[in-house]
Order: structure tokens, then sequence, then C-alpha cells
């Protein structure tokens, strides 16, 4: 006969080996600028935009990481919202873009600890060991498009579009609770 | 999985973040109209269909979402090269003396 046998587990066990954190809101733009007109942009953000892919610059609680070539994503504070955007139209003549307001379209885990690498290869399909702290990237988490930041050796952060959201965490809690049992 | 290097990466990154785009270096013709159908049939439909070294386009559509060329060998799937999209066709010869 067959047996089914369930462990639930506590959230200390669960998390000893990595925790998965929803983030609080941030503003959030999506900046296309040639890049004869970057360093112009840039300097009436308060941002020296990095002109390598995978690089970010920061400044004043703001956050630029290069996604393209001629693509940047900023992040700030949500009280730097108002000061961004009037900042950029100020500078529109001189270094004309789009800069597109995208604070609501995604949500942000964190995701840490000793596991935080392991638990993220279960969907990336990139070494993550070639991703090195301070730098983030657009890549794909199970056909999920993604940013993942690595904030430190054990510390990422992955920005995933809403409505995609909640099939990205219920994927990580799989992943945290056969970690946790040592699958 | 293939890994496939991004001119504008400038990394060599898994292939679930690439998508193929067709081959390359097709040009459109400067005035349509002035074409017979055929002449507008091959430029729509008709392509090289090579087995070996293929010029063809790819999309870092996972990445920084740019086109880009390779040229690959559609019988060891192997890259020769990937270059960025404007840049010249590379010569096949000398490719193949440098593998
Ligand atoms: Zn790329």
């Amino acid at each position: 006969m067959m047996t089914n046998q369930t462990h639930d587990f506590t959230l200390a066990e669960a998390t000893a080996r990595v925790r998965i954190d929803e983030l609080a809101p941030v503003s959030r733009f999506s900046l296309r600028v040639r890049p004869a007109q970057a360093a112009t942009l840039g300097r009436a953000l308060g941002l020296d935009l990095p002109d390598r892919i995978g690089r970010i610059a920061e400044a004043q609680g703001r956050t630029a990481l290069c996604l393209g070539p001629d693509e940047w994503l900023i992040c700030a504070p949500e009280a730097a919202r108002d000061a961004i955007l009037a900042a950029a139209r100020d500078a529109y003549e001189a270094a004309p873009h789009s800069l597109t307001e995208i604070s609501d379209r995604e949500i942000s885990y964190r995701i840490s600890g000793p596991a935080a690498q392991e638990l993220l290869t279960i969907a990336c399909p990139r070494d993550l060991d070639l991703l090195e702290p301070g730098r983030a990237v657009r890549t794909v988490f199970d056909t999920v498009q993604v940013v993942l930041w690595r904030d430190g050796p054990q510390e990422f952060r992955l920005d995933v579009w809403r409505s995609f959201a909640p099939h990205v965490r219920a994927l990580l809690e799989i992943g945290q609770a056969e970690l946790a049992a040592g699958l | 999985m293939l890994l496939i290097h991004c001119p504008y990466c400038d990394e060599t990154l898994p292939e679930l973040e690439f998508a193929y785009a067709g081959e390359a270096h097709v040009i459109r013709p400067e005035d349509p109209s002035a074409m017979s159908d055929e002449e507008w049939r091959d430029f729509l439909f008709i392509r090289t269909n090579a087995r070996g070294p293929h010029f063809e386009r790819w999309r870092h559509v996972h990445g920084c979402a740019r086109f880009f060329n390779a040229v690959r060998d559609t019988v060891s799937d192997r890259f020769l090269l990937t270059y960025k999209a404007g840049e010249p066709r590379p010569d096949l010869a000398s490719l193949e003396a440098a593998q």
C-alpha cells in the first residue's frame, strides 16, 4: 500500500538555508537614450549612467542599471519619483530620450542565505558563478523574463513582472522546501 | 543547451535567453514596386537553406534585447562567430581556416 508522508516545515526550518522576502515598492523607470546623450541625461538625474551591460551606478539612493546598449533601468525611493521626472523633462532638449515609469509593473523578491544561489539554479539557466556581487542582468527564470541583481555573495534580488510573480514565488517556495528537506 | 556569445553583452550565455530570427543579410529592396512578382517572392520566401555554415540573425530577447548576426554550422550546431548587426558579412573561407 502506498503511503504519503507529509511534513509541515516550520518557518525556521524553511528559512535556515534560504529566505524569500517580498520587498517594499520603489520607483522604477525604463530609460532609453542614445549612448551619445547618455552622459548628459545621467548628469540631470544625478547618476553616471554605466556604459557596460550589467553594470550599476548608485548615487543618493538612486540606482541605474545598464540593460542594453541604449537602455537603463532606474530605481529610486518613491519620494524621488517627481524629481526624477522633472529633471528628465528639463534635460529633454539637450538629451532626447524616453523615460517610462514602470514602478507598478514589477514586484521584487530578496533571496538570501547560504543556499540562495542554489535555489535560483532551479529555474535560471545562467552560470551564476559568473555574476559578480554588485552587478545585475536581465535573464529568464522558468520562461519568465526577470532582472536578477546580485547584491552580495549570498544575496540576490529578483524583479518579476507582477502577473508572473505568483508563479515565480510558488516555484521559489517549492525549491525552498526541498532545500530545507535536504533534497 | 547551446551557449551563444552576445556581441553586445560580450558574454557567452544560455540559448534560453535568445530567439532565432531567420537568415541574415537579406536586404529589403529599395523600390519594391519596381520588382517583378518573382523577384518579390524570392525576397520574401527564398532562403539559402545552407547545409553547413549559415549566416543568421539572433535576438538576445531576454537580455540586452538586441538583434545580432551569427554564423552557425547547421550540421554540427556549432557557432563559428557572432557579430553586431550592421557589421559586414565575414569572409567564410578565413573563418573556416581559423577554426
Ligand atoms: Zn546581449
